[in-house]
């Protein structure tokens, strides 16, 4: 089968000047994405994790074309995102949609629901009735759990949980073929977060969509997401099936990153093993040489400074980049 | 004695459309070197608890009720003996360590102001106490990172500064209002290890705020769930999460998707979080509890003592799964 997206060797970089340097000083690079790969098929949901600054937001912003990539190639069915015309560009807006963390921001605070979610069907398809366009949107914001009859409010009289609501029916008019969600529950309640992630898998299998969903959480992204890819400073350090990677993870990254999410039992909170992660990101204005990850890995040689590891296939599309990888029971009790 | 004691504390909000109750009728102790967690959604009243018990209520906030700090009674006292206080006995750290840093002053300002108020030493002794406290709270060169500004520090890094400053005077209360919301899970397990240490190594006795079950779990003796401004349930930590009493805590415990285990779908709290201004005159979970027989609606149900715990619901404790 012909994925949906291949995303293959994507990389962004951003130019950045020192304040007070001369104009005609180089600027520095600041590498947020370096040679990222990537499939997702129809159907598929695919979860980004990574630290803060790790490119998982780069990542979707190269996808949906609001920042140019920097080398490599997007395809978007068969089509190279680069190299679109206007009109196939049109459509590759039609058909990847994203929703947002911040649920109240993303929404224009002076157009109510119903203009916001109008909005996006009445751009691309302008020949719309009116009468069409209302019905379609009171039957879209049915379907995401709003009452339609609230068409004529405005953002700021909804919660947190019902803003996102709105952002998913508003993504959703145009029946997208991929549905990018960047960190959609991190800023929700508990209880309300448990409702949306719900709603996004109901919609994910009924409506057929393709899913990138990016989080911090790791618990949300293995729930919600069929593979699952870590990233650290804009590199791909191990992709594999969600369940896999939790239970079995191979890259030293994965495991000490599985090992600080706390799990809500305290009998096996406090029997697990917890090597915990020293340090902090390093700049991604100088990354280190060879393996990015190797100035806090427990299981850096000298041998990672030299050479970066590439992403290896150990089988059953598991992929790792570390030459020294090796699967660990971390949720394991005593393990 | 306890070291705190709260009783029936009400927070009250004066606002132009009308009073807000954000914490209604709280009562819990904390002894010395003892962890309790407060656990509930925004809205519920813990950070409100919080600062009426630092005296950092907004101007038009109120609080009644008591609340004893060592014998002392806090809600009369003025700024001017609560100045003598915080930070020196019972300190508080927040969620966002960078609006909580004065930007405008050097690391080494802020944290020799703590001593040299508190314990009159020289400004000279004040910094070198500082830059130990920084090594302690493992900032890598710290001598030479003192004089710098909070901004060029990153997140965790700004926490572990605001905690340092907190532990400047070694206070035997510390409050610590969602420590870890803001930073990246890595981060958060070494800021809850280095909180884990301090415990151990001055006998503080904290009280962590927050929202993360997980957290909690590996932190905490004793749980106080908090919904609508009132104790839900309350008990060791051991026991409310392998026996929730209260619906509410049941929904929370089941809602939040575990790395250890494959669920299908999520069961989830039907509703929104309550509106502090209109909250039904019974149970204030009753819109949202999945039980709910019909007393509730009507009526507050009084908080019992069970065996080592306290619960407010009208459910018998076996009924609740």
């Amino acid at each position: 089968m012909e994925p949906l997206l291949s995303v293959r060797n994507l990389s962004v970089t951003f130019d950045v000047r020192k304040p007070g340097s001369w104009p005609w000083t180089p600027p520095r690079k600041l590498y947020a994405v370096s040679e990222v790969s990537f499939d997702i098929q129809p159907g598929e949901c695919l979860g980004i994790v990574g630290e803060s600054g790790s490119g998982k937001s780069t990542i979707a912003r190269a996808i949906v074309g609001t920042i140019p990539s920097s080398g490599g190639n997007i395809m978007f069915e068969g089509h190279d995102l680069a190299n679109m015309d206007t009109r196939e560009r049109r459509v590759h807006r039609r058909d990847v949609q994203m929703i947002f963390q911040d649920p109240l921001a993303a929404l224009n605070p002076r157009m109510t629901v119903g203009e916001i979610i109008a909005e996006p069907l009445i751009t691309h398809e302008p020949n719309t009735s009116r009468k069409e366009v209302k019905k379609r949107v009171g039957a879209l914001m049915e379907r995401v759990g709003l009452l339609p009859n609230l068409i004529n409010r405005y953002p700021h009289e909804f919660s947190g949980g019902q803003c996102q609501r709105i952002g998913i029916a508003r993504a959703l008019i145009l029946k997208p073929k991929l549905l990018i969600c960047d960190e959609p529950v991190s800023a929700l309640d508990v209880s309300v977060q448990a409702q949306v992630i719900n709603l996004l898998m109901e919609l994910q299998r009924d409506m057929g969509l393709s899913m990138i969903f990016i989080a911090h959480d790791l618990s949300v992204v293995k729930h919600i997401s069929h593979r699952t890819l870590v990233l650290y400073l804009g590199r791909v350090m191990e992709t594999a099936d969600s369940h896999k990677l939790t239970t079995l993870p191979e890259h030293p990254y994965s495991q000490a990153l599985i090992a600080s999410v706390p799990i809500p039992d305290p009998v096996l909170e406090r029997a697990r093993p917890r090597p915990i992660l020293e340090g902090e990101l390093p700049s991604p204005l100088a990354p280190p040489s060879g393996c990015v990850f190797r100035t806090r890995c427990p299981k850096a040689q000298a041998s990672c400074a030299e050479a970066r590891p590439m992403l290896e296939d150990i089988g059953g599309n598991h992929l790792v980049a570390c030459p020294f990888h090796e699967a660990e029971h971390v949720l394991a009790v005593g393990a | 004695m306890s070291l705190l004691e709260i009783e029936d504390l009400m927070v009250t909000f004066t606002t132009a459309d009308g009073d807000v109750h954000a914490v209604n009728g709280l009562s819990l102790n904390i002894d010395k070197g003892e962890t309790l967690a407060i656990v509930g959604e925004s809205g519920s009243g813990k950070s409100q608890t919080a600062f009426a018990v630092m005296g950092l209520l907004a101007k038009n906030g109120r609080a009644s009720g008591v609340a004893r700090f060592d014998g002392k009674d806090l809600l009369s006292m003025s700024q001017r003996e609560f100045n003598k206080i915080r930070s020196k006995d019972m300190a508080m750290i927040f969620q966002d360590p960078m609006t909580s840093l004065n930007p405008y002053l050097r690391v080494s300002e802020q944290m020799a102001e703590v001593l040299t108020l508190h314990k009159g030493i020289s400004k000279k002794d004040a910094i070198t106490e500082s830059v130990r406290m920084l090594d302690a709270v493992r900032i890598p060169d710290a001598r030479a990172r003192v004089t710098m500004y909070p901004h060029e520090f990153s997140g965790g890094m700004r926490q572990r500064i605001m905690i340092a400053m907190s532990l400047l005077c070694q206070p035997r209360l510390l409050i610590a209002d969602e420590p870890t919301t803001a930073l990246d899970v890595t981060v958060q397990a070494q800021i809850m290890q280095l909180l884990g240490d301090i415990r151990k190594d001055f006998g503080t006795a904290v009280i962590l705020i927050t929202h993360d079950l997980g957290v909690v779990a590996g932190f905490c003796d004793r749980t106080l769930v908090m919904y609508g401004g009132q104790v839900m349930e309350e008990g060791t930590t051991d026991d409310i999460f392998a026996g929730p009493s209260h619906p509410y805590t049941s929904g929370l415990l089941k809602a939040v998707p575990r790395l250890d285990k494959d669920e299908g779908e999520l069961i989830t709290i039907a509703g929104e979080p309550p509106d502090m201004s209109h909250l039904p005159p019974g149970c204030p979970f009753s819109p949202r509890c999945p039980v709910r027989p019909d007393q509730c609606h009507a009526q507050r149900p009084a908080l019992e003592i069970v065996d080592d715990r306290r619960r407010s619901c009208h459910l018998p404790m076996q009924e609740v799964t």
